[in-house]
């Protein structure tokens, strides 16, 4: 079979494929699974500097097309995450830390008491007062917030993206001038859902973000306007569910994929995935890194 | 899918604590599956189905305290049903099952009966006045009867009546009700537990397999969607009867709340 590792945003990948952010990451046993069920990488839950329950339900809906989510970051704190990044690195490649704080120091202190093997920056939930997309919509805090955790840890460090902005390619620049390793792009859309027999909004939150295959085609122009504009890598997300759909990332100027909502399908779906880009590959007789960011060299 | 919405058909009043809500459809659930219900405005929570159109709910905070003030008339937001159900094997069934846990084994041992298995209950509660179900279960077959405080039945915790039953002349055994009651029956079942059949409870949000609230280790099963019934040799070596984590993720030790 055709090789898929490569390195990617300061690491070496056995395969392009990764566990989103948020996705069966808020225990080690789960992302060790999905190490073991295929992924290349795995993304932790986002963890902050205090305990949170999150947002009360419902905290998901699914629509035709995707998924809207509420979840409101609820994670245990930093203090109580390293034995979860222990043990899901018993599923045997690398775990990114997924951190959130309100500003550049509360990200540092965040990132700087986790041992991992790179981070990930959530500069782009859409659903948490004072957090994520919050701050992230602003170049110049997405520039500092960089900068301060590059400052603060010696891993590479990954910044993730909002989309609910009219130019991510001016975030993704303050990313790279801070110092980022890599972009990740994107979280999810701003989206509401509203019951149509009782009126009410149906998130306990009322807004959340939309994901799945809703999305897929704004993740496919962002990554392929930020691998466009930047030097450093783009880890491509955003309804990714078959090895079409990751094909479409790579060839849209993608370094990796990320895989979220398709995870409801079952831990398969990477192995799937990379059985299907394998063969593409194949047939194409093509390597990863020539069909990366094709349809670019194609217009 | 979204939310679908029920209207409340009829209120039964089970004990001070506990009712039954009858819903305006059936939900063709298994037994053992469960459905998130959405009270509007409130929250969203997982609840057993102990008949295809039955829910049985005990008030213990915010969102079933509001159950509570719900009537005949008034709707609520339901999907499901959702996860895994018991399956039905061999000839005869133990249920065991403790406080409102009995709920989904009640519609178990009506489903047995109709395809010929025999029925055999051991019920578990803290007082007579808090037992549910002991006419549905009594329809059934033979029960025995435990309580905390000794005002019927055995005196003592649900295992206690063990001593009444041998549990290896049973094909198949059915739990449901507090952790510590369940942890405690298969740790007195040893050996049997492949023929142990345990539906249990975490942290419920997404109810789809994809937010990772409900992950027990050590294998990482999403009970959500893998559960909540799941075989007793797939509960031995991890944090069930251990430990459990709440809403933010964090482990809290299981406290003993038979
Ligand atoms: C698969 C499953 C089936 C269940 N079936 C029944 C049933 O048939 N009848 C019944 O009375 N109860 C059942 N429960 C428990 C019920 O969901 C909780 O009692 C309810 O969520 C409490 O909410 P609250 O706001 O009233 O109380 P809170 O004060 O919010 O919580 C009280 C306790 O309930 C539990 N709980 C709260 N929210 C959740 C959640 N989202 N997921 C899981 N546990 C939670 C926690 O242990 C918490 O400590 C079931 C739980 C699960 C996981
Ligand atoms: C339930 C859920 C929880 C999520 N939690 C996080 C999170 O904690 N941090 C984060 O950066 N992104 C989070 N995301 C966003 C995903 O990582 C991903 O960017 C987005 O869902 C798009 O990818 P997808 O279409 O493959 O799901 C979450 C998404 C979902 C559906
Ligand atoms: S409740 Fe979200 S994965 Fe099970």
């Amino acid at each position: 079979m055709i090789s898929l590792a490569g390195d990617v945003g300061g690491l070496r990948l056995r395969n392009p494929l990764m566990l989103a952010a948020g996705i069966l990451g808020t225990t080690g046993a789960s992302l060790a699974r999905a190490g073991r069920e295929g992924a290349g990488a795995v993304v932790t839950k986002s963890v902050g500097l205090t305990p949170r329950d999150g947002h009360p339900g419902p905290t998901v809906v699914r629509i035709g097309v995707g998924l809207i989510n509420a979840m409101g970051l609820p994670n245990p704190s930093y203090l109580a995450f390293q034995q979860e990044i222990d043990l899901a690195r018993e599923g045997g490649v690398p775990v990114v830390a997924s951190v959130f704080g309100s500003d550049p120091s509360e990200f540092s202190q965040v990132a700087s008491g986790l041992v991992a093997d790179a981070f990930e920056l959530n500069l782009s939930c859409p659903h948490a007062e004072r957090y994520g997309a919050e701050i992230g919509c602003q170049p110049a805090n997405v520039e500092e917030v960089t900068r301060a955790v590059k400052r603060a840890v010696g891993a590479p460090v990954w910044v993730k993206l909002t989309p609910n902005v009219s130019d991510i390619v001016g975030l993704g620049l303050a990313a790279q001038q801070g110092g980022a390793d890599a972009v990740v792009a994107i979280n999810t859309l701003k989206a509401m859902a509203i019951d149509v027999e009782s009126g009410y909004p149906i998130l306990g939150n009322r807004f959340g973000g939309l994901s799945g295959p809703a999305i897929k085609p704004v993740a496919i122009r962002c990554v392929y306007e930020l691998s466009a504009a930047l030097d450093i890598p783009v880890i491509g997300v955003g309804g990714v569910g078959c090895w079409q759909d990751a094909a479409e990332m790579i060839l849209a100027g993608a370094s990796a994929v990320q895989i979220g909502t398709a995870l409801s399908g079952g831990y398969q779906v990477f192995r799937d995935i990379a059985a299907g880009l394998s063969k593409y590959l194949v047939r194409k007789d093509m390597t990863l890194e020539e069909m990366r960011g094709l349809a670019r060299r194609r217009s | 899918m979204r939310p679908a919405s029920s209207v409340i058909r009829e209120v039964l009043e089970e004990t001070e604590s506990v009712r039954t809500l009858r819903l305006d459809h059936s939900f063709d659930p298994l037994p053992g599956q469960y459905m998130m219900l959405w009270v509007r405005g409130v929250d969203e929570i997982p609840m057993s189905f102990s008949g295809p159109d039955l829910i049985t709910v005990q008030r213990v905070g915010p969102a079933t305290r509001a159950i509570f003030s719900l009537d005949v008339g008034d709707s609520v937001g339901v999907r499901g049903p959702l996860g895994t159900g018991f399956s039905l094997t061999g000839r005869s069934a133990l249920l065991i099952g403790g406080g409102v846990g009995v709920a989904p084994l009640a519609f178990l041992g009506e489903r047995a009966r109709a395809v010929g298995m025999e029925v055999t209950s051991l019920l578990g509660f803290r007082s007579t006045s808090e037992a549910v179900f002991l006419d549905r279960f009594r329809r059934l077959g033979r029960v025995v009867l435990t309580t905390d405080d000794g005002s019927e039945g055995i005196c003592g915790h649900t295992s206690a009546g063990l001593c009444e039953l041998d549990p290896s002349a049973f094909d198949q055994i059915y739990l449901c009700g507090p952790e510590v009651m369940m942890w405690d029956v298969i740790r007195r079942c040893q050996g049997m537990e492949s023929r142990i059949q345990a539906c249990i409870s975490r942290y419920i949000k997404c109810a789809i397999g994809v937010c990772g609230s409900c992950c027990i280790d050590p294998d990482g099963i999403r009970v959500c969607v893998e559960g909540p019934v799941i075989r007793a040799d797939r509960l031995t070596a991890g944090e069930f009867g251990r430990y459990r984590r709440g809403p933010s993720g964090g482990p809290d030790v299981c406290k003993s709340v038979h």
